[in-house]
């Protein structure tokens, strides 16, 4: 599974690093920081779903599955 | 703009005047209105009004039926001329479109701010009344002060506080003692929080309640007449002026330290943005806190499974903040546009109820239903786009945690009693009387 970002639509709701921190992080003003590059492994695939599916602002998408 | 500071023992010398309500920036009336020739309203299609005191109460009625009535975007020529988007997807579009639609007052009332107001895009209360790119500068100071690393460590602080609210409610007899959630316990809880980033004297809380009555409840009223909002100008001018007397480690000295593109901050700009967070954190977050008590105290079954399994409170703050969202935004609209049909013109009032959007089916499966622990939960409660609650942290925070320990002082709790529900742009329960039907030891 590849994840994405964008950083552009990201308006800091602090959703995605509160399911899923091992994926996500939040920088100094609080906008989302993605933390890992390439394949998320199998054991975070359900976190990455429920931070995909709860972003108001539809920021984060699944690139593959 | 100027960006130097007159003492205020200076000849002449007019303390700024604050804030984002018609008599902070020199109103104007577009058409003359008068409240007193409307009645209740009887049509929210033609004749929407979120000022009348039935709206609130039963507004997921009100929006059930226009969605019904497939009426995606209602109006009304009450406010000298109103639209309010009802869906998500037109909530969604108008809330991105900061070209069409200025935030430059973001209350709905009477009158529209008037050319002395510190002029587009800035506003009155920076930045939530700022367009772009004044708006990216102002949101950026702010940023950092409530991100969620720097919010987190409050948690010790809110409930503590929490704790010590529910103490102060004195001895009590489960299955007999009656108290007002609302007035007794929800409202002092972001009241006390924000006093204390602000900085401001413990003894001033009774005085920010009125002021927020007067900026967001009494919007159908001449405007001159607010007197509160003077006293509240003056207030954060002997704030501020302290606070250049005295520097502190608070947020008040720390944007009144701060530069907007290299230039020092002024005491409009700081008195600007200290009113945005005295009034848009209070209102909102105590309406917040009663209304999901209210749910609680007529739906046992979810208050039980916060008891049984702590860990389902990530998903149930979110769904209380879908179901109840509290806050209603306002735009102006910027020029005359074409809205899917509609013939917006500049300066017609839009609304922007979030609240509504969140109960869209076509965004979330049974909206009507709470679902404890809803898995796909993309609410709007804080807005979409660049205007997204700055204080959502701490919002969150102060939910969690003021729910947590009122369920775990009280194991069961009922409705005893008509709840009083706000007026306005804010929904949430002002006097909620409840029955303690159990106490923890």
């Amino acid at each position: 599974m590849l994840l994405r970002l964008d950083a552009e639509k990201c308006q800091g709701h602090n959703r995605c690093y509160a399911l899923a921190p091992e994926l996500f992080d939040v920088d100094e003003y609080g906008q989302s920081v993605l933390l890992v590059e390439g394949d998320v492994p199998a054991e975070l695939h359900a976190k990455a779903r429920l931070a995909v599916s709860n972003c108001p602002e539809y920021a984060i998408s699944i690139l593959v599955d | 703009m100027t960006d130097t500071v007159a003492p205020a023992d200076t000849p002449g010398y007019e303390p700024p005047i604050f804030g984002d309500s018609p008599e902070g920036t020199h109103v104007w009336q577009r058409v003359p209105y008068n409240p007193d020739d409307y009645g209740p309203v009887s049509d929210f299609a033609t004749d929407f009004d979120h000022g009348d005191p039935a709206y609130n109460p039963n507004a997921p009625e009100v929006w059930k039926e226009l969605r019904d009535a497939k009426c995606p975007v209602a109006h009304s020529d009450r406010y000298g001329g109103m639209w309010v988007p009802i869906t998500h997807d037109t909530v969604h579009e108008i809330a991105y479109d900061t070209q069409h639609f200025t935030s430059r007052s973001v209350v709905v009332s009477v009158g529209r701010p008037g050319d002395l107001s510190l002029p587009a895009p800035i506003g009155g209360a920076p930045p939530i009344t700022s367009d772009p790119p004044f708006h990216a500068m102002a949101r950026r100071l702010l940023l950092p002060a409530f991100a969620p690393k720097v919010i987190e460590p409050w948690e010790t602080k809110v409930r503590e506080l929490c704790v010590s609210l529910l103490d102060r409610l004195g001895d009590l007899t489960a299955g007999e003692s009656i108290i007002d959630a609302a007035q007794q316990y929800a409202q002092h809880i972001p009241v006390s929080v924000i006093r204390q980033m602000l900085g401001f004297p413990e003894k001033d809380e009774e005085l920010f309640r009125r002021f927020v009555h007067e900026t967001l409840e009494r919007i159908n009223e001449e405007p001159g007449t607010r007197t509160g909002m003077d006293e509240l100008g003056q207030y954060i001018f002997a704030q501020i002026q302290d606070h250049r007397e005295n520097p502190r480690d608070d947020l008040t000295s720390y944007l009144m330290g701060t530069q907007i593109e290299g230039i020092e901050m002024n005491d409009e700009i700081v008195g600007g943005m200290v009113i945005l967070l005295l009034i848009a954190g209070i209102d909102t977050t105590w309406s917040a806190i009663g209304s999901s008590l209210w749910h609680l105290a007529q739906h046992p079954e979810d208050h039980q499974r916060i008891i049984d399994d702590p860990e389902v409170m990530t998903f149930a703050l979110e769904e209380f903040l879908r179901a109840y969202a509290p806050v209603t935004m306002a735009r102006l609209v910027a020029e005359d546009t074409d809205f899917h049909g509609c013939p917006m013109k500049k300066d017609d009032w839009v609304l922007l109820p979030f609240p509504a959007a969140n109960r869209d089916p076509h965004q979330f499966e049974d909206p009507d239903q709470f679902i404890v622990d809803r898995q796909e939960n993309r609410h709007a409660a804080f807005g979409l786009g660049i205007h997204r609650c700055i204080g959502s942290n701490l919002a969150r925070l102060e939910l969690k945690v003021a729910i947590e320990e009122f369920v775990k002082r009280f194991p069961r709790f009922e409705l005893a009693g008509d709840t009083r529900w706000s007026v306005g742009q804010i929904r949430g329960p002002r006097e909620m009387p409840v029955r303690i039907l159990d106490i923890a030891n």
